[in-house]
This record gives structure tokens, C-alpha cells and sequence, in this order.
């Protein structure tokens, strides 16, 4: 059956898998930012101060 | 009504302080544009392209960012379309590289279930292009359906129903068994959805508003 919440989705019952979904996004998330990425942004930061 | 509702919103000059808390704020959902980019596209180094892309037109556009508004919204706005227009453009296309997405199958995976991870990875990149960002970006990414209808550009009940199949499809995958094969299916699942993603960039399309 299809759950439509009101905006937040979810409530009803959870497929074992929609926690891995979750798992697999909060893993990169958590991940350590790459130097390539981090150069990047100290390079807007000093493109900020100009 | 005031008058400030009717009029266009207006591009402000940022200030260095404001530029400051930009640049924090973009820092801050760099791990999740990363996330996001990577459950696009199913490659960290193609999503770490696409995260660079975006923080460089995320930094050039700042001033059309609403102070107060969801930064993670915004440059996810941002993101999706850089992530569309590659894809027209054929950057991606042809792509799909077995050993990277073997790697990247292996990747992700946890401490716990690694092939359950990897299984659920795959399943999710064989999805068409609209139902895995919709499910992305609710099932994972937390947004509401309304939040991620204002991204993807659709109506509410649109990303309800890419929703709802994308959660049917990866039941039916993961749960029966049906997950394609990485090394088989994989330039299957590209094919189909490179095909898929020419009527989601000629639909939905990109969002006007950040391009």
C-alpha cells in the first residue's frame, strides 16, 4: 500500500532496505572531505577577501 | 499584501561577513552534495566533479542565494542541473566502467552488511534517472516531498509517484532477489537510463531558476 504523509515521508511500514538507503548516503556523508575539495573552498575564501 | 511580496526579489551585494557565512554554509553541505552526487551519477570521482562544478556556480551565484532559506536545497538545485546538462552533453555517456562500479559497489559498504549495501547500491543505480533522485533525496537525503518536488522542479504528487515506484521496484529487487548483476546488467542499466534521462532533461527538465 502507498504512503503519502502530508510532506514528511515515511510512517508507514519500512522496506529493510530503506535503512541501507539511508546507510549508503550517511557513509559518504561522513566521509573525510577530499584535499581536492578542501583546496577548493579555502580558494573561495580567499576569493571572498578580495 | 506589501510590497516587498509583489516585487522581484532583488540581487544584494553581499558583504565580506556575508561572504564568510556563504562560504561556511557551503562548506557545511559539501559532505551531502558529495552524498547526493554520488547516488546520481554512481561514481566518486564523476560526483566529486559535479560537487566541484557546483561549488564553484554556488560561489558565482551567491547573491541570488536567500539568507535564511536551505542552502542544501539550493546547491542541490544547483547540482542536479549541472548533473543534467553533462549528461545531455554526453559527458557521461559510454561511461560506465565495470571495475569502477565494482569498486564503487564495494565502497560504500559498511561494517555490518557490505553486500546488503552493495546489493541496495546497485539496485539503486538501475533505477530510471527521476525515481532514484526522488528517492534519493527523500528516502536518504531527508527531504519532504514538497522540498524535493521544488528541487527536481515537478509537482508534489510527481515525486510522490517516482517515490512510491522507486520504493517498489527496490522491494521487488532486493527483497525477491531481482538485483542486476554488476557485471552483466550494468551497461543494461546504463543504456536504459541514459534513455530514460534525454525524457527527464526534455520534461522535467532543469530547474530555471539556478541555471
Amino acid at each position: 500500500m502507498a504512503v503519502h504523509g502530508k510532506g514528511r515521508p515515511g510512517g508507514g511500514r519500512k522496506p529493510e532496505w530503506a535503512q541501507g538507503l539511508k546507510k549508503l548516503y550517511d557513509s559518504v556523508v561522513e566521509e573525510p572531505l577530499p584535499d581536492d575539495l578542501a583546496a577548493l573552498l579555502a580558494r573561495l575564501d580567499e576569493e571572498g577577501k578580495k | 499584501m506589501t510590497a516587498a511580496a509583489t516585487v522581484p526579489r532583488q540581487l544584494i551585494p553581499r558583504s565580506d561577513a556575508d561572504r564568510a557565512a556563504f562560504k561556511r554554509d557551503l562548506a557545511a553541505v559539501v559532505p551531502h552534495l558529495r552524498a547526493f552526487a554520488r547516488g546520481l551519477c554512481g561514481r566518486p570521482d564523476m560526483a566529486d566533479d559535479l560537487v566541484q562544478e557546483t561549488m564553484l556556480k554556488a560561489w558565482a551565484a551567491q547573491d541570488r542565494f536567500e539568507p535564511g532559506t536551505s542552502m542544501r536545497a539550493w546547491t542541490f538545485v544547483i547540482l542536479r542541473n549541472i548533473y543534467l546538462t553533462d549528461m545531455r552533453r554526453n559527458r557521461f555517456r559510454g561511461e560506465y566502467d565495470e571495475l569502477v562500479a565494482e569498486r564503487i559497489l564495494v565502497e560504500p559498504a559498511g561494517q555490518e552488511a557490505p553486500l546488503h549495501l552493495a546489493d541496495l547500491h546497485n539496485a539503486l543505480l538501475s533505477l530510471p534517472p527521476e525515481r532514484r533522485e526522488a528517492l534519493l533525496l527523500v528516502g536518504a537525503g531527508g527531504f519532504s516531498y514538497e522540498e524535493a518536488a521544488e528541487i527536481c522542479g515537478c509537482a508534489v504528487g510527481t515525486i510522490k509517484s517516482r517515490v512510491g515506484r522507486a520504493r517498489a521496484a527496490l522491494s521487488q529487487m532486493i527483497e525477491a532477489g531481482g538485483v542486476p548483476d554488476a557485471d552483466r546488467k550494468g551497461k543494461e542499466a546504463h543504456a536504459a537510463i541514459m534513455d530514460e534521462l534525454d525524457m527527464v532533461a526534455a520534461g522535467d527538465g532543469l530547474t530555471e531558476h539556478l541555471r
